[in-house]
């Protein structure tokens, strides 16, 4: 439990000094996200690590635990809404709104976008074409 | 014979981290219980209903958030290494992602516009102010990021915290009868729209239903929360 924590904690670390020294404004943990990413890959590659290594040790247990309980980790940001009461009040119908209609049409925006060019890319791969360069 | 003085009593756990932590694990565990009872119906959503039921409780007793912050945020902590955490899964879909390389970030681009412009692009035509515009733009992006963005921009970063749960909640209620009523059985494709319009929340969702979808919901929301600091101020342009 220590060692995966203190690597996820560290990612993350390294994730939020790199931001703020390189003003990449890029969130740290987002980058930790990218650097873990990175080194797993690169371990994997070198033939390190491989899938049932990473479940079975601590880092793959403690993901799995944190990301089990993911939603319960927005609560206190969401219990935030008692703060800003007055401007719901005011603008609360136009956000409603905006977060409804924005959050369905990005929704079929993104869905249908990744399922045509899917739909593109393996037809190429089927004709023989330059579909698999593509995606390598 | 000690007396035994409710309020003195209320003095002490009103002011203790211990007491609001404790409060919204056990809070969350019930909600969770209800919905599961429910069948785990949308509208049940273990993040709204804890949401709302803490919410009229600090309402109720005259808490100042600030006060339950101080207990809450050992929870929220944890959202920095949960979103580093998102790797383990992306590793172990690594083959299905590369061959899927070019949908998702054709689907990246074209989603995290639409994402900020409509939004936008509603409150603005509702005539909002434009501190609410900007704090609305990055409603998909992950709350650490969508408040930072905020930030940098000119909006307040609470407000965009707001949203952006707002956001997650309601489409991780609606991704599935949306998808079905659509006619999209990619469970790749699904997960990905998710995890890209509604973060974390919509990524719970989606690893609640597959495995595979929550992947590519995770790899969704993490390449999402990478351009939309970038793509954000671009596009506030065309609206202020």
């Amino acid at each position: 439990m220590i060692r995966g924590i203190t690597i996820l904690l560290t990612c993350q670390l390294i994730g939020e000094m790199l931001t703020r020294v390189l003003h990449l404004g890029v969130p740290g943990p987002v980058l930790g996200f990218a650097g873990l990413v990175a080194i797993l890959l690169v371990l994997s590659a070198r033939g390190d690590i491989d899938d049932s290594l990473v479940s079975a040790s601590d880092l793959g247990r403690v993901s799995n635990v944190l990301l089990s309980c993911l939603s319960l980790l927005f609560v206190p940001a969401g219990v935030g809404v008692i703060r800003h009461l007055g401007v719901i009040g005011a603008h609360g119908i136009a956000m409603a709104a905006a977060v409804a209609l924005s959050t369905v049409v990005t929704m079929i925006a993104t869905v249908w976008t990744f399922v045509l060019v899917r739909r593109l890319t393996e037809r190429r791969r089927a004709d023989g074409g330059t579909g698999d360069d593509a995606c390598r | 014979m000690p007396v035994i003085d409710g309020s003195a009593l209320w003095v002490y756990l009103s002011a203790t981290p211990l007491f609001w932590l404790s409060l919204t694990l056990l809070t969350w565990m019930a909600m969770d219980k209800v919905s599961h009872l429910a069948g785990r119906h949308s509208l049940l959503n273990p993040v709204l209903t804890t949401i709302a039921v803490l919410s009229v409780g600090l309402v109720a007793t005259g808490t100042e958030y600030r006060v339950y912050f101080d207990g809450a945020q050992f929870v929220h902590f944890l959202l920095g290494p949960a979103t580093v955490a998102l790797a383990v899964p992306l590793y172990h879909n690594r083959a299905l992602v590369a061959r899927n390389l070019l949908p998702m970030l054709a689907a990246l681009v074209v989603g995290s516009t639409v994402a900020i412009v409509s939004a936008v692009g509603i409150v603005a035509l509702a005539g909002s102010p434009a501190d609410l515009m900007i704090s609305i733009a990055p409603k998909s992006v992950t709350t650490p990021v969508a408040m930072a963005v905020a930030e940098t921009l000119g909006g307040v970063p609470a407000l965009a915290a707001l949203m952006v749960i707002a956001t997650g909640i309601f489409g991780a209620m609606v991704v599935t009868p949306l998808m079905d009523a659509l006619g999209i059985t990619d469970k790749a494709g699904r997960g990905f729209a998710v995890g890209l319009a509604a973060h974390g929340v919509g990524t719970a969702r989606a690893f609640a239903v597959d495995p595979v979808s929550g992947a590519f919901a995770g790899v969704a929301m993490a390449l999402n929360a990478l351009i939309t600091p970038i793509l954000a101020p671009l596009l506030l342009r065309f609206f202020l």
